[in-house]
């Protein structure tokens, strides 16, 4: 049987590649601009449960720390003297605090000091920053030698605000 | 005066293969960084730096995530609330969820995520809004401060 020989002339199928680039550009371009670099965000936990629900008093652990934040009219750390630390020291900087919190709990313990509790008492008109820098003062700090950080006071509680009508 | 034959023209043809190459990778490393777990934040809040906010190792059990904005608004699941107490019945919701699947409140963590400037007397009633629906775990978030 003769075969018949299909296509002798050897062609060259050619994709189209133009379209291809097209999108692929186009999708290029779509996430470079949509693309930003989100921080990274982390959390401080507290437990708080109504105080009527808490069987002790705060004052019953061994080491307890009471700060009070005071604001000025802008909401504002209050300088001189914001930061009233057990009603006696005042200090002006949270690196005050910081300092003192680390000579009273001590750095030896490396999961921080899990008797130790401090508790906030803002000012209400205080700014929210300067609450999460006391949180940071008094919780830890990052070792920069290890990168890890170093926990001081995990038990961090607020006082129940003033009894006034919210927003 | 004999003429010299030009060369037959030929189209040059560029290797397209090493930058399709290219550009898919690109393509495929910004589509594995886009973030769409942001959809939960607020670009409007601009939360508090701190050295120690470390992402969580393990995600909440039982997440609420309340924004509260600088001129003291409360929002929670996309809605703006008109003041705080608007948000009780949102919680007793949340509450009633989890009792029907039998877990105590207390697996529920709320996650603040307050705008720096907002205050803090603000902040501390939406706590206790929360803490009067027996909410207890509460999660301040912050966002890390990669220093200088």
């Amino acid at each position: 049987m003769k075969i018949r020989r299909i296509g002798t002339t050897d062609e060259k199928i050619e994709l189209q590649m133009t379209p291809m680039i097209d999108i692929v550009f186009q999708l290029l371009i779509f996430f470079i601009m949509t693309f930003k670099i989100v921080s990274m965000e982390g959390d401080f936990n507290i437990r708080m449960p109504l105080k009527s629900q808490v069987a002790s008093t705060p004052q019953a652990t061994p080491l307890f720390v009471h700060i009070q934040l005071r604001a000025d009219a802008q909401g504002q750390l209050l300088s001189p003297g914001g930061i009233i630390v057990n009603g006696e020291l005042r200090f002006d900087r949270m690196e005050d605090l910081h300092n003192y919190v680390i000579g009273i709990v001590g750095v030896d313990e490396p999961g921080g000091s899990g008797e130790a509790e401090a508790e906030l008492e803002c000012d209400p008109n205080l700014n929210y920053e300067y609450v999460i820098e006391a949180i940071t003062a008094v919780s830890g700090y990052v070792d920069h030698s290890t990168g890890q950080v170093q926990r001081l006071i995990e038990r961090v509680n607020f006082t129940p605000p003033p009894d006034v009508t919210g927003p | 005066m004999r003429m010299r034959k030009r060369a037959e023209s030929k189209i040059l043809e560029g290797d397209l293969t090493p930058m399709i190459d290219m550009t898919f990778q690109l393509i495929a490393f910004f589509m594995v960084l886009i973030n769409f777990s942001q959809t939960e934040t607020d670009q409007q809040i601009q939360l508090p730096d701190s050295v120690l906010a470390k992402p969580p190792d393990q995600p909440f059990q039982y997440p609420i995530t309340i924004q509260l904005t600088r001129d003291g608004k409360v929002r929670y699941g996309g809605q703006e609330l008109a003041n705080l107490n608007r948000l009780r019945p949102y919680l007793v919701n949340e509450r009633t969820i989890l009792t029907g699947r039998d877990r105590p409140v207390s697996d529920a963590t709320v996650i603040i995520r307050a705008d720096r400037r907002a205050k803090a007397g603000v902040v501390q009633r939406l706590i206790q809004v929360c803490q009067q629906e027996q909410f207890e775990k509460f999660a301040l978030r912050a966002k890390e401060d990669m220093g200088p």
